[in-house]
């Protein structure tokens, strides 16, 4: 394709590139276990926290009279990535019912506190934009170095402790009677989200950061009958849409985070709608190896199962 | 056939630690939000015993198990596994749980290769150890699930679905086994394979303590009854003959969870006192 080489020696492009390969790969490795965990929407809590870390760190690096004044911004959404995930995850622990209500609070509070704080120090909302869309066009070498590094981090807790994180998402009760350090390991899967929140906000954006980790995830599972299987197709559709998204913006004078996301809910659609068509055939009866135990009328066979089923829906 | 070798033989390594109960709970108080579910309960579990844990719905049999594998925490007394107080000195490897089975599936698609692997993790144990697959294909083969390894946990039923949760606390190769209502909505055919796989494990010199609605399959095992009333103990000792009408294959309990009018029942009102015919749904199968 006339072009392609043009864009692979392009150095902003490079550096995108590599950002949003790494960031593809790593998002939906977490987002697995957040939606094991039934805490999809953890990502966005996080990253609205994140959007007020930003403007407090715009707040200090103006006040210290750094040049340029949003130097901090990046280190300032780490510190509240995190300081947030860790609260999410103290107020689930504290009462169960209330973590719904707790992510809502974190919502409303980290918008508001981040255009509050972005006016103080001087600038206005359209300056959170870049950070809130996404600014990958912009990615300097020493972020590349940054996103390797914390990629590589949330690789290696995300795949080398698989086993212990799959454990305590998908069955916690179990998981603490088994007497595993239950808190810690979902402290680390509420850290690593904060991690890849920061690391995915140059590509797609904060508000749209929890996208790149869930919507992968969901196709995954369309496809998939295993937890190993569902985080590999995710990653795989993730690294896809990122790279194709950005190239395309390369082109296309588009938003490469928006582009990107409805890439993935494209594929989410297609995926939906084709897969019934293209999976296996199955035979009807689904325990074919348990004996009839009941007689019924041929009018009524093949409907209902035998009572005993109907007691345990 | 895949016997279950326990990881540390009992009788021939330790003499004075076979002595030591597989459970001691001492005057285990608990509270779940103002209302108290355990007033004051004492139990033991020898090594090799088989306890059934009865009572009616609400009594606080799965609270009760529940605390004494650490789920909950008791509000007083102490609760001692293998002779160690809860927390990360209790060898968690040598205990088995099998919660009550939860009908809904989580949001990602597991195996049930998957789930029974991650019972091969307790205490630090945070990865998988070497050769984790040949364990769990014996842990399902166990239950009578080898074929359904690789079928994702929605896919199978009720029934087998319960046995993945045993197979759970199986591959581990525990010595202690507490398993809460093991049996309860779980179709003919998964009963009898659960109540083989007892036997056997029972003759390997597995302790068990096991929450039932009635002994069923189990009751030539069980040798110790234990029966709970409003969060205390009112019976521990030989198993019980059921209330008559209670007892024998016409009737059965079903219903996995408690059913909704059960649940509305207050709790200090005693059905059988009153003037209409005892429902037959009601959970209070043995005498006092």
């Amino acid at each position: 394709m006339i072009g392609l080489w043009e864009m692979v020696t392009d150095p902003f492009m490079q550096r995108a590139l590599v950002a949003a390969l790494l960031v593809g790969l790593s998002a939906p490795v977490v987002g697995t276990y957040l939606v094991q965990k039934r805490l999809a929407l953890l990502g966005d809590g996080i990253g609205h926290v994140a959007l007020t870390g930003v403007a407090l760190g715009w707040l200090v690096g103006a006040a210290m009279g750094l040049v340029p004044d949003d130097v901090l911004a990046v280190p300032g959404a780490v510190v509240a990535a995190v300081a947030g995930s860790v609260l999410i995850e103290v107020v689930r622990r504290r009462g169960r019912t209330s973590g719904d209500l707790a992510l809502a609070i974190l919502f409303y509070g980290g918008i508001a506190g981040g255009v509050l704080l972005i006016g103080l120090a001087g600038g206005s909302s359209g300056s959170l934009m870049a950070y809130l869309f996404g600014s990958i066009s912009s990615v300097t070498l020493a972020d590349v170095w940054v996103t390797v590094a914390l990629c590589g981090l949330i690789l290696l807790i995300g795949l080398g402790l698989r086993a212990a994180l799959f454990s305590v998402s998908h069955d916690e009760e179990f998981a603490v009677s088994s007497g595993l350090p239950v808190w810690v390991l979902n402290m680390a899967v509420a850290v690593l989200a904060a991690l890849t929140v920061t690391v995915a906000m140059r590509v797609v954006g904060l508000l749209l950061v929890s996208a790149l980790m869930i919507v992968p995830v969901a196709i995954g599972q369309l496809v998939t009958r295993s937890f190993r299987r569902t985080m590999l197709v995710a990653s795989g559709v993730g690294v896809t849409v990122c790279v194709t998204g950005l190239s395309i913006t390369y082109w296309h004078n588009v938003s490469p985070g928006a582009l990107i996301v409805v890439l993935a809910i494209a594929v989410y659609a297609v995926v939906a709608v084709a897969h019934p068509l293209f999976a296996r055939r199955r035979p009807s009866d689904p325990h074919p190896d348990i004996p009839d135990d009941v007689a019924v009328s041929p009018a009524g066979a093949g409907g209902a199962a035998n009572p005993q089923e109907e007691c345990t829906p | 056939m895949t016997t279950l070798a326990t990881d540390s033989p009992s009788g021939a390594a330790t003499p004075p630690d076979d002595a030591v109960p597989a459970i001691e709970a001492r005057d285990v108080h608990v509270r779940l939000g103002a209302s108290p579910v355990l007033r004051g309960v004492d139990l033991t579990v020898r090594r090799g015993e088989v306890v059934a844990l009865l009572g009616a719905n609400g009594s606080g049999k799965s609270t009760l198990v529940r605390t004494l594998v650490g789920v909950l925490p008791a509000s007083a007394g102490s609760v001692r596994l293998f002779g160690h107080a809860l927390g990360n000195d209790v060898p968690w490897g040598r205990v088995g749980y099998v919660p009550q089975r939860v009908s809904a599936v989580a949001g990602v698609p597991s195996t049930a290769a998957e789930v029974v692997a991650s019972g091969l993790l307790h205490g630090r144990r945070l990865r998988l150890p070497r050769g984790w697959r040949t364990r769990v294909r014996e842990a399902l083969d166990l239950v009578g699930l080898a074929d359904r390894a690789r079928y994702a946990t929605h896919q199978l039923s009720g029934g087998q679905q319960q046995r993945v949760l045993i197979a759970r606390a199986l591959v581990r190769r525990p010595e202690l086994l507490v398993l809460d209502e093991p049996v309860a909505g779980v179709d003919r055919p998964s009963q009898e394979a659960f109540a083989a796989t007892m036997t056997r494990l029972v003759a390997e010199g597995m302790t068990v303590l096991v929450v039932l609605h009635e002994l069923g399959e189990l009751a030539p095992l069980v040798q110790r009854c234990v029966v709970l009333r409003h969060g205390r103990v009112v019976h521990d000792g030989a198993p019980l003959r059921p209330q008559p009408g209670h007892g024998g294959e016409a009737h059965d309990h079903v219903h996995p969870h408690a059913h909704p009018r059960t649940l509305q029942r207050p709790a200090d009102v005693r059905l059988a006192d009153g003037p209409f015919e005892r429902p037959d749904d009601t959970e209070d199968e043995v005498a006092p």
